[in-house]
Order: structure tokens, then sequence, then C-alpha cells
């Protein structure tokens, strides 16, 4: 009879405290990293004339006229 | 702020493909991948068209919205970029994707499914501006250099125009009244909006073709 109730508290116990040793299972993966302006520029040796790096102001100029570089009519004289 | 954009004009696109080669050279894209390629529509058919493809940088990325890893992020100038060391590989982006951007080189012997590639709008990644990494994972970063994508700027015919969304508009709204016709702009409207949302760089009539 003593056996048996303590075969019973000693599985009660098991079942109570299963739980206590599990560790917490959450996934954390690798978190993207953040992205710095590019109008910081380049570190090589390729950066073109015409702007400042760290100058977001300049930098938007320079896409302004490059992109401009794409219009032909602006650069013929006298074109529309 | 700059918001860049793409723009393929179909009435000048020869199908040359130099801007497909301009890419695959700048940023060194490994076989079987092909960030920009040329699509021609009604092949062989008088009046077909050409137009080049590539990732546009979507306003509302349906890429990003998928992306069970949230690897994806938008810079301060519109460019959709991705971290290739948080991609999983899984493709779901390329079935999200309208433009068919999103490319997986083949790694290994088995032909395994390696991480994401796709146009950066010459942007690089999430690396140092320029770095080694940068250019390794991503290719050459343009942008941070000053300069626009290469293949637009490398385009023959300037069908391909890229950079500030208002500028090659202004360009290609100028183009299309001085030639008085091919005011559609393919995947303009499903990339930036619809045109009842003002965004739409055409002239009267015609407007962006899905």
């Amino acid at each position: 009879m003593t056996l048996r109730v303590v075969s019973l508290v000693v599985a009660a116990l098991v079942t109570t405290l299963a739980a206590c040793g599990e560790r917490p299972q959450t996934a954390t993966g690798p978190q993207k990293k953040l992205d710095s302006a590019v109008s910081d520029g380049a570190n090589n040796a390729y950066l073109a004339p015409g702007w400042k790096t760290g100058d977001a102001t300049s930098w938007e100029q320079q896409m302004r006229k490059r992109a401009q570089g794409q219009d032909e009519y602006s650069r013929i004289a006298g074109g529309s | 702020m700059a918001r860049m954009k793409f723009i393929c004009d179909a009435e000048r696109c020869i199908e040359c493909n130099g801007c497909v080669t301009a890419c695959k050279a700048e940023h060194d894209v490994p076989w079987g991948v092909n960030r920009r390629r040329v699509v021609t529509m009604n092949d062989g058919v008088p009046g077909e068209r050409s137009i080049s493809v590539a990732c546009m940088h979507c306003s509302d990325a349906p890429c990003m919205a998928v992306c069970p890893v949230d690897c994806f992020y938008r810079t301060d100038e519109g460019v959709v970029l991705h971290d290739k060391d948080v991609c999983i590989g899984c493709g779901y982006c390329s079935y999200a994707c309208p433009f068919g951007a999103p490319q997986f080189p083949t790694n290994g012997t088995f032909g395994l499914r390696g991480k994401m590639d796709k146009c950066t709008f010459c942007a690089g990644g999430p690396e140092a501006h320029g770095s080694e990494a940068e250019n390794e994972k991503y290719g050459r970063n343009r942008l941070a250099e000053g300069k626009l994508p290469s293949c637009a700027e490398m385009c023959s015919t300037k069908a391909l125009l890229g950079g500030d969304g208002d500028v090659v508009a202004d360009i290609f709204r100028n183009r299309v009244l001085v030639r008085g016709k091919g005011s559609e702009v393919w995947g303009w409207g499903t990339a930036y909006g619809k045109p009842t949302s003002g965004n739409t760089p055409a002239a009267q009539p015609g407007g962006a073709k899905s």
C-alpha cells in the first residue's frame, strides 16, 4: 500500500515538474543588417567626379545630372 | 529625396541585349543567373516590341510581403534590396514577383538552389559600400559611386532609362510629345501604381501598361 502511494506521488511529481527543465525554443535567426546611406559614398577609387561624399544634396544633384545625360534632346543644341 | 525607377521605352528597344551584357559584366553575375533580360512580344510579327525587364524596385514590393525570413529592405531612394545572409533561398519571392526578377544560382554538384539574386539597381547590399564583401555578394555599388545603373547608362538607344523617377519620367514624356506616339510604359503601373494615382510618366493618351 505504502509503495503504491509513493509510486503515485513520484509519478505525480514527475508529471508536474517535467516542464521545469524545458528550455525556451524561440527561433532567433540571423537579423538583416542595416544599410548606410548611399550618399556616404563607396570606399573605392571609382567615385564619379563632381559630388561630395557624405553630402546627400550633392549626391542627389549628381544623380539628376547623370539622369539628364540619358536625354539626348537636352544634349542637342536647339533640340526640344 | 530621389525615388529611383526604371522605364523601358518599347519604341526604342532594339533587342541588342546590351543592358544584359552590361549587367552581367558589371556585377560578375554567375552563369545561369540573369538579373536583366530582354523580352520580345509578338516576335517575328510586324510591329513586334522588345522590353528590358529586371527588378523594378516596386513601390509596394510583393517580394517583401511574402518573404518568410524578412530579408528585404527598401533604401531611402526606393531601391528594394535584400540581405543574402538572411535569405534561405525558399523561392517565395520568385512566385510573388510579377517581373520574374528573383534568380537562384545552382550551388554544388547536385544543383542545390542557392540564395536569391536580383537586380540591385547597382546599389549593392547591406555590406559597407564599395567593400570586397559587398562586391562579392551583390556586385558593384555604382549608386554609392555617384553613378546610375550600368544597364541604363550603357543602353545604346537610351530605351532603358534609370534614375530619379521625376527625371526619367520627364525625359520619356518629352520623347512621346516629340514623336507623337508610343506612350505606353510596360510594367510601370504594376510596379509604381496605376495611372490614376498620378504616377505615370506617359503623355496623353495611352498610359501605363500593366
